[in-house]
């Protein structure tokens, strides 16, 4: 994000001399830059510029040479005036240059103090500094030799930009001119009310466009969704040029602070004319250009080695710049706005020089910075919006910097093809801003504040005719407008007023009640709730033993995972919870009985094609309906895993290991605390159940609930979980579903007399206790008002291969006291029903 | 035992004495076996008083009622005093039974083992009574989501900057369908509850979402985040700011405040990041970024085919784990995501 120098900043708004970066950053979050960091001065400390007087190489033992030098530092020099005596290993200086030197008593960044230390033979009395040691980046080799020097003695500090703190700001995307000093002086000014000159706009003295100029030819002939690529393209000629020149000190340190490093005084200009005002700039040697430069799309196999070095394969969706050696348009100098390539770069050779200021779409360039993964400093500022008045005016800064810096002359000849359109006028009433916000700003001030953002404001009657300026293409509506408005007024003066409470409120629904109260009953059951990441391999299908074709293998894959390991979404909610279980164990947390509660991804396969419509408008109804279709079901779950003791041993209680039974109880207490009464039944086939230890749960009307029970063995090995751990996993949407959504009906209770019965019944051992308690239930009859099991015994006295079901009962009858014919009477139907049923026999 | 002397009753001494001699025996009496013996020996058949009220038959007719008094009267006294220590006793007794039967109530028991939720859960759960008991509903959306509900309805074009921005999942085509995104933000549930519900709506979305950030001690690729969105006649940004402050004093204490600064949300404009103030802060009362808001973009109206010349309305959005991590100290993530069930405990003690 871009770098905001305070003393750059100046050149454009007045800005009060000792503004620090904090201030600076104060008053630029009231506009909505925020601050990224400040970059605090690296340096601290007696840095100044020498002179070298003599150098002396001293070769050592080790191989390395080592030069002894003398350094006029002007009033810093030794007491008898001779300089000062310094050691350095670079080579790349001579006697006569000028360099960078660090006195002792400097602080360099890193903490690293300078002092007189003694070094191979002699007392090096500072140090001669490189780019790298004083955090200018590590371009290049070998310590810094100043060009046009000042004087030696002369403070460096200033003279490379390495007191000054930089603030570093956070660009929204819709402050694309933001990315330029241009762009935030003019929010300063906004905040502040300092006075701010804009060097963005066209002076008197800019030549127009001519015939005369470079050929260049718009010939977009496949603009994406309706825009041409390029609307825009001023071409200046500046010849007979030095490009070999230095970059004067000043704006190389700006670049540095800004965070670009300087390179060569072409490519120098280009770089600061957009850091200042926005525009990103190309130089071309004109020498090695074929008339005309074509802007057109790629075709299909179309490739090009960019600046990087990198060769790209184009898509037709890239727009071009080529020129014509051939053929119009036969060589690719570049992607357009995003980077350009090897062949047309102005090079130490170069004499003539062409400078291109552009306007490209933003969608053209944002995609090929995308596809090609170049987020070039030009990709950046024309896929967020550059000022479509501005080629021409940075284009003239450029032709100016070059000619006081590397001399020639310009061309008459000028190219500026312009086909961009003004920016549409905005209708909006006066009053808007103030409704919308709740804060009364007079029409005076609605109006002064657009204008003070450089818009065209027409008035007539309530409402307003807002022409946006050019470097503004985000304001599109009126509540753009109003942003302007409440931003500019300032944020902090909108009151804090509590809406009305809305009419109709119906607290929480049913299903967000019902989620809550099973979320507390494990809680207040003994388990711990957790939360995992759905995220999972595939192999965990294989750890859960999954049979080949189960639709919990069909998994949703993330097309660009965190790590390639973990790719797939959960389709079961033990899938990821096992994970949490086996690191409490791991933990040393032995005992552990944990529960989650979340969506798991059910894909049906079925791939559901849908439309992606556009912003802004309503889709169809029938586009609306695949869109919804097309995401699969995701049903909420609510899974536990419980391994270790569940009772903890203590002075009254024996410590209880959590069993198949706990996992068992707990869901049935699920599904009581629902209203639904679930059907069990042994479940002696589905993984990752133990095929005797697991219990499926069904609706009455057989809709699957889930399953409960003890894990496998193979699955509790595979994961690494303790032998025995036990685990359930119900669908909460199919359990509210089947839930009663009415109040439900309590009959009177009845008032007379219990009688208590106890029946045990004889049945073939391995007869599921839910069939001969089904019997029991029906035979009683209304009478019973309560059935329990309360023992089975299995032994000689009840013969072998059999069981013995022991049930006490309540009964009671609503109209009068029961007799002991009553009782022997529903004794008797128990078990008839049981011995037609299940061959069930009375227990002598 | 000898036969007692029968005292007269018509001899007011004599019946005293016996009378006295009965009340001495009972209060003397230091146990329930001790009381029963002398409730034998001094109401008993051959007891003083006893006889002296069987000799009352054989009095005069005219000194019958004189003795009868007497008697009678000395009876009363000695079975009310015998019933009185009576009670005494049976009390000392009992308090007897109970300070033998004490035991050390300090003794830790766990019968039955209580758990806990997560405290993230817990959070969300009270963030929806806060909305719920401003009259507002809770809304609900699926977390794996169609890219036109997490981003076009909201405003972000297929091109633009701000969606390049979401650290986004996406889904691979081939597993599932097209189109489809891990929500970035809970924000889609704005556009379903406007397509589906009735004006005016004032909901909060609590839920989970996921960003491509590497889990470290602050970020964590799987989140959770509160929305809230009200869409009305004349809503106003100052009602904005009134429900924020109304929510940061819910969940930070009475003086918890927050302010706005200007920022870029596409599905919101005007737009601004919400900072909090209170005092409990880590660190000294201050200022912290707690999350984004603003009021609904008319295109995110016109996306659910509500007009925005009609309907005004606003949005806003903040992390629960920050919430959390601000609420309850919390320095590092990890230890709210790794599912290690001393959290969940921690939360609850």
């Amino acid at each position: 994000m871009p770098y905001v120098v305070p003393s750059w900043l100046r050149d454009h708004v007045e800005i009060p001399v000792g503004t620090t970066a904090a201030q600076l950053a104060a008053d630029l979050v009231r506009v909505g830059l925020e601050e990224e960091a400040v970059h605090a001065a690296g340096v601290t400390g007696p840095l100044v510029v020498g002179r070298v007087l003599e150098v002396n190489p001293e070769p050592q033992k080790n191989g390395k040479t080592i030069n002894w030098c003398r350094v006029d530092v002007g009033a810093h020099n030794n007491a008898d005036g001779s300089g000062r005596g310094i050691v350095c290993g670079a080579h790349n200086f001579a006697a006569g240059d000028s360099v960078v030197v660090a006195l002792p008593g400097a602080v360099l960044p890193g903490d690293f103090a300078i002092a007189a230390r003694k070094t191979y033979g002699h007392v090096s009395d500072g140090m001669i500094c490189s780019e790298s040691e004083l955090g200018l980046g590590e371009g290049h080799e070998g310590i810094i030799v100043l060009e046009d020097a000042p004087a030696p003695g002369t403070d460096a500090i200033a003279l490379l930009g390495l007191g000054e703190e930089v603030l570093e700001i956070n660009v929204t995307p819709d402050r694309g001119y933001c990315f330029s000093v241009r762009g935030v002086a003019r929010e300063y000014g906004h905040s502040t009310g300092a006075a701010f000159t804009d060097h963005g706009l066209p002076g008197p003295d800019l030549p127009s466009g001519n015939d005369a100029g470079f050929a260049v030819e718009l010939a977009d002939d496949a603009p994406i969704h309706g825009v041409p690529g390029a609307d825009r393209f001023v071409a200046r000629i500046v010849r007979g040029v030095d490009t070999t020149a230095p970059t004067p000190d000043w704006m190389a340190t700006r670049l540095r602070q800004a965070g670009m490093r300087p390179i060569s005084l072409a490519v120098d200009i280009t770089n600061y004319v957009m850091l200042d005002l926005g525009q990103p700039l190309h130089a071309y040697d004109l020498a090695t250009l074929a008339a005309p430069i074509v802007v057109r799309r790629a075709r299909a196999g179309e490739r090009l080695t960019t600046l990087d070095d990198v060769t790209r394969t184009l898509d037709a969706e890239d727009l071009l710049i080529t020129d014509s050696p051939d053929a119009p348009g036969s060589r690719i100098l570049g992607i357009a706005g995003v980077m350009g390539g090897a062949d047309t770069e102005v090079t130490d050779a170069t004499t003539d020089v062409l400078i291109e200021a552009a306007h490209f779409d933003q969608i053209s360039v944002a995609r090929s910075a995308r596809r090609h993964k170049l987020p070039s400093e030009a990709a950046k500022r024309f896929e967020r919006g550059v000022d479509t008045a501005l080629q021409a005016v940075a284009a003239q800064r450029v032709v100016d910097l070059l000619v006081q810096f590397a001399g020639g002359s310009p061309d008459a000849g000028v190219t500026d093809l312009d086909r961009t359109t003004a920016p549409e006028p905005i209708a909006i009433d006066v009053t808007l801003p103030g409704r919308l916000v709740g804060v009364e700003y007079s029409a005076e001030t609605v109006i002064a504040t657009l204008e003070s953002l450089g818009a065209l404001v027409v008035t007539g009657g309530a409402e307003l005719l807002v022409t946006p300026p050019t470097w503004r293409a985000d304001l599109t509506e009126p509540a753009d407008l109003v942003e302007e408005v409440v931003r500019l007024q300032g944020y902090d003066r909108v009151p804090s007023v509590l809406p009305a409470a809305p009419p109709g409120g119906r607290g929480l629904s049913l299903t967000q009640r019902r989620r809550r109260r099973v979320a507390s009953l494990l809680a207040d059951s003994g388990l711990t709730q957790v939360l995992t990441y759905p995220f999972m391999a595939s192999s965990r299908h294989d750890d859960l033993a999954l049979p080949e074709g189960d639709p919990r293998r069909r998994a949703v894959r993330l097309a660009n995972p965190l790590s390639e390991a973990m790719p797939y979404l959960r389709t079961s909610l033990l899938h990821t919870l096992v994970d949490a279980a086996v690191r409490n164990v791991g933990r040393g947390l032995t005992d552990v009985a944990i529960y989650e509660i979340g969506m798991v991804t059910r894909p049906d396969g079925a791939g559901h094609p849908s439309p992606l419509p556009p912003t802004g408008v309503r889709p169809s109804d029938a586009d609306l309906d695949a869109i919804r279709a097309a995401v699969p079901a995701q049903p909420l779950r609510v899974a536990g895993v419980l391994a270790g003791s569940l009772v903890p041993p203590g002075v009254y209680t024996q410590a209880r290991r959590a069993d198949h039974a706990d996992a068992i109880a707990l869901v049935h207490r699920i599904a009581q605390a629902t209203g639904v009464t679930p059907v069990v039944e042994a479940d002696t086939e589905s993984l990752p159940w133990h095929p005797g230890r697991c219990a499926r749960f069904t609706t009455p009307d057989g809709v699957l609930l889930g399953h409960a029970g003890e894990l496998a063995p193979k699955v509790t090995a595979a994961l690494g979980l303790p032998a025995r751990t036990v685990a359930f996993e119900v669908d909460l949407d199919a359990l509210f579903d089947a839930a009663p959504s009415e109040p439900k009906q309590i009959p009177p209770l009845s008032t007379f007399p219990a009688a208590k019965e106890d029946i045990a019944l004889v049945v073939d051992a391995g007869t599921p206790v839910a069939d001969v308690l089904a019997a029991v239930r029906e035979g009683a009859g209304d009478l019973a008002e309560d059935v329990h099991l309360f023992d089975i015994y299995t032994g000689e006295s009840v013969g072998e291969g059999k069981a013995s079901m022991a049930f006490s009962l309540r009964l009671r009858a609503a109209d009068r006291t029961l007799t002991a014919a009553d009782t022997a009477q529903v004794r008797d139907a128990v078990v008839a029903l049981a011995g037609e049923r299940l061959g069930a026999r009375l227990r002598a | 035992m000898p036969t007692p002397e029968t005292p007269s009753p018509l001899d007011a001494d004599a019946v005293g004495v016996a009378l006295t001699a009965a009340l001495e025996a009972v209060a003397g009496a230091d146990s329930l076996d001790a009381l029963a013996g002398v409730r034998i020996a001094h109401t008993g058949d051959k007891s003083p008083l006893a006889l002296a009220n069987r000799a009352i038959g054989a009095l005069a007719p005219a000194d019958k009622a004189t003795a009868g008094k007497l008697v009678g009267s000395s009876r009363g006294r000695l079975n009310a005093a015998i019933a009185a220590r009576q009670g005494e006793l049976e009390a000392e007794r009992d308090e007897q039974v109970l300070r033998t039967e004490a035991v050390d109530v300090t003794i830790p028991v766990d019968r039955a083992p209580l758990g806990s939720r997560h405290p993230l859960d817990s959070l969300m759960d009270e963030v929806a009574d806060f909305f719920v008991g401003m009259g507002w509903e809770i809304a609900e959306g699926p977390e794996l989501e169609h890219e036109w509900f997490n981003f076009d309805a909201l405003n972000f074009g297929p091109d633009h900057p701000a969606r390049q921005m979401q650290d986004t999942f996406f889904i691979d085509p081939a597993s599932a369908a097209e189109h489809l995104v891990l929500r970035t933000h809970t924000s889609p549930v704005q556009a379903r509850t406007l397509l589906t519900r009735d004006l005016p709506v004032y909901i909060a979305c609590p839920g989970k979402v996921f960003r491509t950030d590497e889990l470290d001690a602050t970020h964590t690729p799987v989140f959770h985040q509160v929305e809230g969105l009200a869409v009305d006649k004349g809503l106003t940004m100052a009602n904005l700011t009134g429900t924020l402050d109304h929510f940061a004093r819910a969940m930070f204490g009475p003086e918890a405040k927050t302010r706005l600064r200007p920022s870029f949300f596409p599905f919101t404009e005007p737009s601004a990041e919400m900072d909090l103030w209170f005092p409990a802060k880590k660190g000294g009362p201050g200022w912290i970024e707690w999350g984004g808001c603003g009021m609904v973009n008319p295109n995110v109206l016109r996306a659910c085919g509500i007009d925005p010349d009609v309907y005004s309305g606003f949005a806003f959005g903040m992390g629960i784990e920050r919430t959390l991590m601000l609420r309850h100290d919390i320095t590092d993530m990890h230890d709210i995501i790794e599912g290690d069930i001393r959290f969940s405990q921690e939360g609850q003690r």
